[in-house]
C-alpha cells in the first residue's frame, strides 16, 4: 500500500468537497417542494430521530429546509462569484495592457463602484433588476469585482516587466497570445483565491438583501431567511431552528475554502513536494 | 547591415548617476565585436538599449538607419542573457519558449546539443546549461540580424561554453549576424570575435 | 609542508530529493551521490562543477539550511567532531559564514549597514566595517541604503563583507562573485585568500575553474553529483598532470588551452548511468566503468576513475 501523501491528501480534501457540494446543491433542489410543506401537527418538535434537525413553528422539516437553503446559497454565490471573478479577471488584464486610457477608465469604476456602499448599490441593482434570484445575482456579481480586479491589474502590470514577457514582446509575440500563454496560467491561482474569497461574501450579501426586503421573495427558504425568522424563536428556547442552519452555512463556507487550498496546492507546480 | 549608437545617455529614475554618457558605437553584421569593459560601465544596460529593452534618455539606436525601436513585432537585434532562468516562464514547458521563436531550423537545435527529450521539461527540470542553449537557439531565428550576447557563458562550464560558441561563430558567420559579446575573460573574447572594443566610462 | 590541521571532513556526502512525478508517485531525486572534500586550517579549497549540478546544496547541507523535501547522506566532520544539526546552528553565522550566491539572502527592509553589523552599533564593528567597505570601494553612503537601491556589482561586494565581518573558521563562499568584472573578483578573492592565510578554511564553490586555479591551493571537481578528481591547484598547469579524463576535458576546454569541446551534456539527475557518470562521455570508457567506482590516491590527489592516466593503464 502507498503511504497517503500531501499530494492524495490534496486531492481527497477536493474530492469531499466537491462531493458534498454538488449533493446539497442537486439534493436541495429536489425537495424544494417539502421544504415548504406546512403540518401543524407537527410543530415546534426538537431534533429527534424523523426530523433531524426538528420542525419549526409551522412544522416545515427543518432538515429539509437547510439543506434547501445552502442548495440556494451555493447557487447564487457560485454564479455571482463566477460572474463576477470573470469580469474582474477581464477587465484587470484590460487594464494592465491596454494603455493609458483604457486603464484609467477602468481604475475610475473601480473607484466608483468602491466607493458607494455595497448594499446600497446591491439593493439599487437589484430592485432595478425586479429582485429575486435574478436581482441578487446580477446585483452581487456588479459589486464584487472590484478587489479583484485592482489584484489582477498590478499583477498583469508586474509581469508585464518580466523579463520573459518583455522577450516575448522582442520576438514578435502577439499581445493577445502574451496574456493568454504568458499571463492567465500565472493569474489563475489568484483568480481562484479570489473567488474562493468572494463565495462566503456573496451568501452573507445575498442573506443581508433577502432579510432588507430587496433580494429573495420571504417564501423561498434561503439560509439568510432562516436564520433571520428563527431570530424571534431563540428567545423561547428553540435554538434547533438556527443552530443547524448557522453551523451548515459555517461548514459550507470552509468545505468551499479547503477545496479551493487543495487546488491551489495541486496547481502550483513544484510547491507540494512535501 | 549596420548598428549604430548614436550619442546615448542613460540613467535608471531621476536620482542615479548616469550610467552611460553620449556615448556611440558603430559594428557591421559580418563582425563579432567584444566589449571589455570595468565594473559599472553598465554593459547589460548597453545591451538592453542596442536591443530596444530600454529607450536611452538621448540619442538613438539605429539599424540601417531605422530606429530599432520603430520596428513593430520581430526585433532584428535579439539579446541574450547571462540567467536564461529569468528569460523564460517557468509554466512553459521548453518546447513552446522554443516555439517563441521565429522558425528555428532544426540545424540549430542539433547544432547546440539540445535533445528531444528535453523539450517536453518544465524549465525547472533542466539545468542552466540546458536552458541556455534553448535561449540561444530562441534568439536566433529567420529574422535575427545582430545577436547581442550579455555574459551568455559565464554560469556555465567549460565545455558547455566551448560547444556553445563553436557552434554560434560558425552560425553567425554562415549567415551574416552580426554578433556582440560581453565577457570578463579576455581569453575568451581573443578566442570569439574579429575585434574588441575596450570601453572607459566617460564620465 | 607540515600537516595542518583538518578543519572540515566530507565524506560520501548526498542530497536527495523528495518529490512527485505524474500523478501521485513519489520519488527519489539523488541531487549529489558521492562527494568528498576535506578543508585544512588555512587552506583554499575550490569545488567546481557546472552551474545547476547542485553544488550549492553542499554550502548549504553544511550550514543546515537545505529546503525541507532534502534528504542528507553520509558524514560530515568539523574541527574532529561529528556535525550534528544543533551544532550547524550553534556555529553558523560565527564559527562558519556563508557567503552566499543570491542577493535574496540580504534582507529588503533592513540597510545594509545595520545589517552587516547584524545590529551591532559599538565604535568597534562601526570602524571595521568602514574599512571593509573601502576596500571593496563602497562609499560610506552606501551603509545607509537599501538592498534594492544597490547595483547587482555592489550588491555582491557588500554580501562579501558580510563574512569579513566576523572571525570565522570556516569561510564557504558559494559562487560569490558572478556578474563582477575580473579587477573586483581578484580583490574579493584576495580576501578570501588573506582570511586562509590567516588560519581559516576556505571552502570555495564556484562553476569557474580559471576563478578557482588563480586563489585556490586544491581543486575537487565535481561531476553530475559525483566528484571525480581532487588535485592540486598546480596540477592544473599541465593536461598531464591530470588524473581524470573529465578534469582532463575540461583543461582543454579552457580558451587558451585550444577551446575544443567534447561532444553531449552532462546527464539530468534523474537519468544517471549506472558507475562512472562521465562514463558515456568518456573516450576510454570501458565495462569496468559501469560499476561502482572507489575513490583512491594517485600522486598526491584523488580520483575516481578505473584507468590511471599516468601510466597509460
Amino acid at each position: 500500500m502507498k503511504r497517503v501523501n500531501g499530494r492524495m491528501a490534496a486531492v481527497l480534501w477536493l474530492g469531499i468537497a466537491v462531493v458534498f457540494l454538488t449533493a446539497v446543491t442537486l439534493f436541495g433542489w429536489r425537495v424544494a417542494e417539502s421544504a415548504l410543506m406546512t403540518d401543524f401537527s407537527r410543530k415546534n418538535l426538537p431534533p429527534n430521530g424523523a426530523y433531524f434537525f426538528g420542525t419549526d413553528w409551522m412544522g416545515r422539516d427543518m432538515f429539509v429546509r437547510t439543506v434547501t437553503g445552502l442548495s440556494m446559497s451555493i447557487r447564487i454565490g457560485l454564479l455571482s462569484a463566477g460572474v463576477s471573478s470573470v469580469l474582474a479577471l477581464f477587465l484587470g488584464i484590460l487594464a494592465a495592457i491596454m494603455g493609458k486610457t483604457v486603464d484609467s477608465v477602468i481604475t475610475w469604476m473601480i473607484d466608483l463602484v468602491m466607493g458607494i456602499p455595497h448594499i446600497l448599490l446591491l439593493i439599487l441593482i437589484s430592485y432595478a433588476c425586479g429582485k429575486g434570484f435574478r436581482g441578487v445575482v446580477v446585483g452581487v456579481a456588479l459589486t464584487h469585482w472590484t478587489s479583484l480586479a485592482r489584484l489582477i491589474r498590478g499583477e498583469v502590470l508586474q509581469l508585464k516587466e518580466a523579463l520573459y514577457v518583455r522577450t516575448a514582446q522582442k520576438l514578435g509575440v502577439s499581445r493577445w497570445e502574451i496574456a493568454w500563454k504568458h499571463m492567465l496560467p500565472h493569474l489563475f491561482p489568484q483568480f481562484l483565491v479570489g473567488l474562493i474569497l468572494m463565495f462566503p461574501h456573496a451568501i452573507l450579501h445575498e442573506a443581508s438583501i433577502t432579510f432588507l426586503g430587496f433580494g429573495l421573495s420571504p417564501e423561498q427558504p434561503a439560509i439568510g431567511i432562516i436564520l433571520s425568522e428563527s431570530m424571534k424563536y431563540l428567545a423561547m428556547g428553540r435554538w434547533w431552528l438556527a443552530l443547524f442552519p448557522g453551523l451548515f452555512l459555517v461548514f459550507t463556507v470552509s468545505l468551499f475554502d479547503m477545496g479551493g487550498e487543495s487546488l491551489r496546492k495541486l496547481l502550483a507546480p513544484g510547491s507540494t513536494h512535501r | 547591415m549596420v548598428l549604430e549608437a548614436k550619442n546615448i545617455s542613460f540613467r535608471y529614475g531621476k536620482e542615479t548617476s548616469r550610467i552611460l554618457n553620449d556615448f556611440s558605437f558603430q559594428m557591421e553584421s559580418h563582425e563579432r565585436v567584444g566589449i571589455v569593459a570595468s565594473s559599472g560601465f553598465g554593459k547589460t544596460t548597453l545591451c538592453k538599449i542596442l536591443s530596444g529593452y530600454e529607450e536611452p534618455d538621448h540619442g538613438e539606436v539605429l539599424l540601417d538607419g531605422k530606429a530599432v525601436s520603430s520596428y513593430k513585432g520581430y526585433c532584428p537585434v535579439q539579446m541574450i542573457w547571462q540567467h536564461p532562468e529569468q528569460v523564460v516562464n517557468p509554466r512553459l514547458r521548453m518546447r513552446e519558449v522554443l516555439n517563441e521563436g521565429d522558425e528555428i531550423e532544426d540545424r540549430i537545435i542539433q547544432g547546440l546539443g539540445i535533445e528531444e527529450d528535453w523539450k517536453n521539461r518544465f524549465p525547472a527540470e533542466i539545468s542552466g546549461g540546458e536552458m541556455q542553449r534553448f535561449c540561444i537557439a530562441r534568439a536566433l531565428g529567420r529574422r535575427t540580424r545582430f545577436l547581442l550576447a550579455d555574459e551568455i557563458s559565464t554560469m556555465l562550464d567549460l565545455i558547455t561554453q566551448s560547444q556553445i560558441w563553436n557552434f554560434l561563430i560558425k552560425e553567425v558567420e554562415c549567415r551574416e549576424i552580426g554578433l556582440l559579446a560581453v565577457s570578463h575573460s579576455p581569453a575568451l573574447l581573443e578566442r570569439i570575435c574579429t575585434r574588441i572594443c575596450h570601453l572607459e566610462k566617460s564620465c | 609542508m607540515e600537516e595542518k590541521k583538518i578543519i572540515l571532513d566530507i565524506r560520501n556526502f548526498s542530497v536527495s530529493f523528495h518529490q512527485y512525478e505524474k500523478g501521485f508517485r513519489k520519488t527519489e531525486l539523488a541531487v549529489i551521490r558521492n562527494l568528498d572534500v576535506t578543508v585544512h586550517e588555512g587552506e583554499m579549497v575550490a569545488v567546481v562543477g557546472s552551474s545547476g549540478s547542485g553544488k550549492s546544496l553542499l554550502a548549504h547541507g553544511i550550514l543546515g539550511i537545505l529546503p525541507y523535501n532534502a534528504v542528507m547522506g553520509g558524514e560530515l566532520w568539523y574541527d574532529g567532531e561529528l556535525l550534528t544539526e544543533e551544532r550547524k546552528k550553534a556555529l553558523r553565522g560565527n564559527e562558519i559564514v556563508l557567503v552566499p550566491q543570491s542577493l535574496a539572502f540580504l534582507d529588503p527592509l533592513m540597510k545594509i549597514g545595520s545589517q552587516i553589523r547584524r545590529g551591532k552599533k559599538d565604535r568597534e564593528s562601526r570602524e571595521k566595517l568602514d574599512r571593509i567597505f573601502a576596500g571593496y570601494h563602497l562609499k560610506k553612503e552606501v551603509q545607509e541604503l537599501y538592498p534594492f537601491e544597490l547595483s547587482g556589482g555592489m550588491n555582491r561586494r557588500v554580501l562579501v563583507s558580510t563574512a569579513l565581518m566576523g572571525n570565522p573558521r570556516l569561510v564557504i563562499a558559494d559562487e560569490p562573485t558572478p556578474g563582477l568584472h575580473m579587477d573586483l573578483v581578484r580583490r574579493v578573492m584576495s580576501h578570501f585568500r588573506e582570511l586562509a592565510d590567516e588560519g581559516a578554511g576556505v571552502l570555495l564553490i564556484t562553476h569557474d575553474l580559471e576563478q578557482a586555479l588563480e586563489v585556490a591551493d586544491r581543486v575537487v571537481v565535481f561531476y553530475a553529483g559525483t566528484t571525480v578528481e581532487d588535485a592540486a591547484a598546480s596540477d592544473f598547469q599541465s593536461e598531464k598532470t591530470l588524473r581524470h579524463p573529465y578534469s582532463r576535458a575540461l583543461w582543454r576546454a579552457l580558451p587558451q588551452n585550444g577551446f575544443q569541446f567534447i561532444e553531449g551534456v552532462q546527464p539530468y539527475v534523474k537519468n544517471l548511468p549506472v558507475g562512472c557518470p562521465f562514463g558515456p562521455r568518456c573516450q576510454f570508457y570501458t565495462e569496468a566503468c559501469k560499476e561502482e567506482i572507489q575513490s583512491r590516491e594517485v600522486q598526491g590527489g584523488k580520483v575516481r576513475c578505473t584507468l590511471d592516466l599516468h601510466t597509460g593503464r
